[in-house]
């Protein structure tokens, strides 16, 4: 953290001052480890079985909070009888398709629910990365489910919990991680007795966290975590996301991802959801419980904000203008795709794939195969020139004279030269003035995309074609000022928020959208950010003008809540948990929830309401259900679906391991999502033959001189001149191994490229004995690339793309090479060699490794397991 | 003088006497003297104080050099680099019964691990256990990185200050001491008289540059550059004697939290130097971050030895003048 957030580290640092104690977990020394009170080194990629090992550390010695878990999470709701645990099988759970290499999920079903709920299509679920619907609240639910509040039933969460991490033992940790097992407790023990009725701890994680085959079940593993000590929905508690941007949450929130729409709406699938009431449907699951029951106004508001009076009831408010979803369209399928030739034209808004992405040699080479490549970005950046100075020119895979992509680049504002939000971790949004003119061309993203869209429309203008009118039906009249005709922010904002479209008066609550088409909404958990017509974004009261939970300081979706799920503060009788933590409670006089923060519960609802039965929507929910956008109420200690590699966070090795999983027969992730395709071959990994061509591990991330793929900072002097040069870092023990000295060179290879750096030989990086076994780790920073005042290969060239299957991002923390002194060859020996390394390896080119581990055997899913479900 | 015998404290009152260094100076009503406390043991190594000073001050690039001195690539404080953070890798020790160190010169970790040059049965470890697992001084769990952001001292005695023969470099009211890049014709006599290295002279420019603790911040009542950036607050800036007293007790809180390796440098107006306007907190001995343990001002024996030198010329002068007079005798 204090590498890649330094700035935001200094609140760690002002907790050190006040006695915190501070580990750090991390396969390399960092700057963080610097500052720590203890460094745990640990294999890169064993995430889950350290977290998993704090799962057996609480359960075995009772140390959860007892009321907490019963009350307010699933610990007691009763499983399905067919749910097999994948510590019962050789690594797979129930339900397993080999067909598809996905999970059919009836098996994991709450008892009795084995038919009615859940997802069944997660392959199909997988293409469309389905499960980022469910960032802003939980999977659906039926009715009421079997509960044993004494946790003792052997088909209760808590049991099947219990069960399912009691082999995660520090022994086991040591075994898997290389964490000697007293440092391991020293950590568990720490983390355990800050939790509790008196203190909470707070999990925050960056996003290296999601970059795996099992990213999302990482997170998963530290959310069981906190839910089991009582720490979410609680002040100073909770599961916090450092983006590697400024923005990354609001980028979700109003996203610029394939499959979803503004406020987590899913993008519509052109054959699940042919019309508007399917789509519709999907969405609010009618006849279940929470408050996903509202989507209707939601969905209807968002596509009046989009088509204005051209949206009615009559033509389903313009549903059909909606792009439709064919499949996967996530980032790396495309690159493949314009590889293959079948797409044709590319925008790259701020983004630097040539050194940033996965794969680099692929990115480049999809590019290559444009017809045309729109780049805007602050500086001339890879993305741009790839085509011109490339690696792959130098080795011939690409002629400059016979490149077919035209490249536009058009330069870019910076933050500081334009208006706008950031939203934050925390839901925050943060208004930020204009401090500067852009220089010469440069332009704000909204100048641009204000524009093209004016000028795409006066072209189409007579046209008679139907496909034309998504375009010209559009509201596209936002006030603009100054000599370039800038659009104004607030105005967008404003959009944003909602209004009134008889009124135009600013909406105050996403509650007063209408599924009339009354209201328009750009996003609807952003509703209030505009309320009374004041950008409360903007607002910046001093910390000492309010209380400490400072709700003046911009403005927090849902509400402008500052914590969600905060009716989890209170005990399940509505009253604090503890003086300490005081933060929501029941106010029985005035017969309302009240506190430091805005409610995340019905005001009037008490905690003693019960739910008559058969009760839907919001009014399904008991007084003591804190976790409102969960069907149920509760907080997934285990998920019945929603995430579609298992019910339970398991340990399987990276994709790309020299080591055979110490746990199960089964060695990665099997729903991983792989390409077969000639230019993304996979290291093979054991109990793969050849695993030893590529023997060492290498994990890439920041350092704090650079930012992401380079593009801000190789081009600045002041910067450019503290991290000036490409390296890696290796131990003093491998350098002996492999022949590096310091500061000469070393070239990596894997079998997707080879790279070369200088060599940094550090204490900071150690050897780890791990199952018998030496396990060496070489460090590389990813920021280097052609072009700018500093220059260097690119360390995202190595790895191949292979994604988890929830989100669809690539495992580009960890792979495995070769590391060789001396330079690497150039021009066509610099292929040969790759080639070479491959032939050895025994790779077949266009294919994958086996998804399920060969002699693992595969659970029949239960009574719906037909491959398909129910979903 | 007042210094005691050994001239370790010696305090030459000709030229920069102890107290209160703008008043001696000529400022009359200045304000208190300002500094700069840096707590290295909140350092996060980020460099944020490099980078906001060369913005502030327009100060040019010092070279794309990779130096493999850990995360220093600026080296040392120069004309072109007036911060600069320090990182040293402290190894752990080496582990008994391991091979010779290896050669990793240059990286400062002289002795800092096990190799086995020759030896067929090498497994990379230096030891039987994981790392740590010993919990003895032996493990790598002891390795310690340290950083330190270093910056002119702004001596009390500046013998940069001394020497200047254009009046280039001047005490402020705040007790600093600055360099006035339109006066400075490139002498490089206050290069010589830096006891701690610090001032430079710019190649192709010639004028000696260092920190000025940005005097046209403080001037107008603002931050400098670095303390402002500085995430941590390991840069401190503030009128001296508060900042004095802040480190005192900083020290006293780290000595309780079982850091008695805590100590202060640079804040004794009793040292060579009459105590430094920029001092620090260190956590290991001042050579382990390029100091000198015990700064003198360089101009420190000038006194004595116009004084010698007079009495010289006296003794020659009543020579030659009772050589005449004998003569006539």
């Amino acid at each position: 953290m204090a590498e890649a957030h330094p700035v935001g580290f200094q609140w760690v640092m002002e907790a050190k001052r006040r006695g915190a104690k501070v580990f750090h977990v991390d396969p390399r020394f960092t700057r963080t480890s610097a500052v720590a009170d203890a460094y745990l080194p640990i294999r890169a990629g064993t995430d889950i079985a350290l977290l998993g090992g704090v799962v057996n550390y609480i359960l075995a010695n009772e140390l959860d909070f007892r009321e907490y878990v019963l009350a307010y999470t699933n610990a007691a709701t009763i499983v399905s009888d067919d749910f097999v645990d994948a510590e019962d099988a050789d690594g797979l759970f129930s339900g397993f398709d080999p067909a598809t290499n996905s999970y059919v999920q009836d098996s994991w079903q709450y008892a009795g629910h084995e038919r009615d709920s859940g997802s069944g299509r997660t392959a199909a679920e997988r293409e469309t990365a389905a499960g980022m619907h469910h960032e802003s609240h939980g999977a659906p639910v039926a009715g009421q489910v079997d509960r044993d509040e004494t946790l003792q039933h052997p088909r209760c969460v808590y049991q099947i919990l219990k069960r399912h991490f009691a082999r995660y033992t520090p022994e086991m940790v040591e075994r898997v991680c290389g964490l000697p097992q007293e440092r391991f407790l020293e950590l568990a023990r720490a983390w355990t007795e800050n939790s509790g009725r008196e203190r909470t701890g707070c999990l925050i994680y960056s996003v290296g966290w999601t970059q795996h085959t099992v990213g999302v079940q990482y997170i998963r593993t530290g959310a069981i975590i906190q839910l089991l000590l009582g720490n979410i929905g609680r002040p100073g508690g909770g599961v916090l996301a450092l983006r590697g941007h400024a923005s990354i949450q609001g980028s979700t929130d109003i996203p610029t991802l394939f499959n979803l729409l503004p406020g987590y709406l899913p993008m519509p699938h052109h054959a699940r959801h042919p019309t508007f009431e399917a789509w519709v449907s999907h969405i609010r699951h009618p006849g279940q419980k929470g408050f996903w029951g509202n989507a209707r106004a939601y969905a209807t508001s968002l596509l009046k904000a989009y088509w204005g009076d051209a949206a009615t009831p009559e033509n389903d408010f313009c549903y059909g203008y909606l792009p439709r979803l064919t499949g996967d369209h996530g980032t790396y399928r495309q690159v493949l795709d314009m590889i293959d030739g079948k797409i044709r034209g590319y925008f790259l808004l701020g983004q630097n794939p040539a050194v940033g992405s996965a794969h680099g040699r692929a990115q480049r080479l999809g590019m290559a195969n444009l017809d045309w490549l729109v780049v805007r970005d602050l500086f001339m950046i890879e993305s741009a020139t790839f085509w011109q100075r490339g690696p792959e020119v130098a080795t011939g895979e690409i002629v400059p004279e016979q490149c077919r992509t035209e490249v536009f680049f058009l330069p870019a504002a910076s933050h500081v030269e334009k208006e706008g939000t950031f939203t934050q971790t925390q839901r925050l949004l943060q208004w930020r003035e204009k401090a500067v003119d852009p220089p010469a061309d440069a332009r704000s993203e909204l100048w641009f995309f204000y524009h093209l869209g004016r000028k795409l429309r006066e072209k189409l203008a007579d046209s008679p074609l139907p496909r034309d009118r998504a375009l010209l039906d559009l509201t596209w009249d936002y006030p603009t000022h100054g000599r370039y005709a800038e659009p104004d922010a607030e105005a967008v904002l404003r959009e944003i928020n909602g209004y009134d479209t008889a009124t135009g008066r600013p909406l105050s609550a996403f509650t007063e959208a209408r599924a009339d088409g009354t209201t328009a909404v750009g996003c609807w958990i952003y509703t209030g950010v505009y309320a009374d017509g004041v950008n409360q974004a903007a607002r910046r009261r001093p910390g000492p003008e309010q209380d400490w939970v400072a709700a003046e300081w911009g403005w927090a979706w849902p509400a402008n809540r500052r914590m969600l799920y905060n009716r989890a503060s209170a005990d399940p009788q509505g009253r604090p948990w503890s003086e300490r933590k005081r933060y929501v409670w029941w106010d029985a006089e005035s017969a309302r929830w009240t506190g430091h923060d805005v409610p995340d519960f019905e005001v009037t609802k008490p905690p003693s309401y019960r739910p008559p039965a058969g009760a839907t929507g919001p009014a399904g929910l008991a007084g003591d259900d804190p976790f409102v956008m969960q069907a149920d109420g509760k907080g997934w200690l285990y998920a019945p679906s929603g995430v579609l590699d298992g019910p339970l966070p398991t340990h399987y090795e990276p994709a790309e391991s020299p080591m055979r999983n110490p746990l199960y027969a089964q060695q990665a992730n099997p729903t991983r999502k792989m390409y077969a395709h000639p230019v993304n071959p996979t290291n093979p990994s054991p109990p793969q033959e050849h695993s030893q061509v590529f023997p060492y591990v290498f994990t890439v991330s920041r350092l704090t001189e650079h930012h992401t793929a380079g593009g801000m900072s190789r081009t600045v002097a002041p910067l450019a001149e503290l991290q000036p040069e490409m390296f890696v870092e290796v131990s003093p023990e491998l350098a002996a191994v492999a022949g590096l000295n310091h500061l000469g060179w070393a070239h990596l290879v894997s079998a997707r490229a080879v790279i070369e750096a200088k060599v940094l030989v550090t204490d900071r990086l150690v050897p780890l004995r791990v199952d018998g076994r030496v396990i060496h780790q070489l460090w590389l920073p990813y920021h280097f690339g052609f072009e700018g005042l500093v220059t260097g290969d690119s360390a995202n060239d190595l790895f191949g793309i292979t994604l988890d299957p929830n989100v669809l991002i690539q495992e580009s923390k960890i792979g495995t090479c070769d590391v060789r002194p001396g330079r690497r060859p150039t021009g066509a020996a610099l292929r040969d060699l790759v080639e070479d390394y491959r032939a050895r390896a025994g790779i077949v080119p266009g294919t994958v490794p086996p998804a399920v581990t060969p002699g693992v055997r595969v659970e029949p899913g239960g009574p719906g397991g037909d491959g398909e479900g129910n979903g | 003088m007042t210094g005691d015998p050994d001239g370790r404290h010696a305090t030459p009152p000709a030229l920069a006497p102890v107290g209160d260094p703008a008043a001696e100076a000529g400022w009359v009503d200045a304000p208190p003297r300002m500094g700069f406390f840096t707590d290295t043991s909140v350092c996060i190594g980020c460099k944020a104080c490099e980078v906001a000073c060369k913005e502030w001050n327009g100060v040019p690039s010092a070279g794309l050099d990779l130096l493999g001195m850990s995360y220093d690539n600026t080296g040392a404080l120069t004309a072109n680099s007036w911060r600069h953070v320090a990182f040293v890798e402290q190894p752990r020790p080496a582990a008994a019964g391991s091979p010779a160190p290896a050669p990793t010169a240059g990286l400062g970790t002289a002795g800092s691990s096990s190799t086995a040059a020759g030896s067929t049965e090498f497994l990379g470890m230096p030891a039987a256990g994981p790392p740590g697992r010993t919990g003895s001084a032996d493990g790598r769990s002891d390795f310690r990185w340290l950083m330190m952001s270093d910056v002119c001292k702004h001596c009390t005695q500046a013998g940069c200050l001394d020497v200047c023969p254009t009046g280039a470099l001047f005490r402020t009211e705040f007790g600093t001491v600055v360099v006035q890049e339109d006066i400075c014709n490139g002498c490089g006599y206050c290069v010589s008289a830096c006891p701690y290295g610090v001032i430079d002279r710019r190649a192709g420019d010639g004028r000696a540059w260092k920190c000025t603790l940005c005097y046209d911040r403080i001037g107008a009542g603002l931050t400098p550059a670095c303390a402002q950036a500085c995430p941590t607050e390991s840069i401190q800036y503030g009128p001296l004697d508060e900042l004095r007293e802040r480190a005192a007790a900083r020290v006293a809180t780290l000595h309780e939290r079982g850091m008695p390796e805590a100590r202060l440098y640079g804040h004794d107006p009793d040292d060579g130097v009459g105590g430094d306007g920029a001092f620090f907190l260190l956590l290991d001995e001042p050579e382990v971050y390029g100091l000198p343990p015990d700064p003198q001002v360089t101009t420190r024996d000038l006194p004595k030895m116009w004084r010698r030198a007079g009495l010289a010329a006296l003794a020659m002068t009543a020579a030659a003048a009772a050589a005449f007079l004998g003569g006539k005798r």
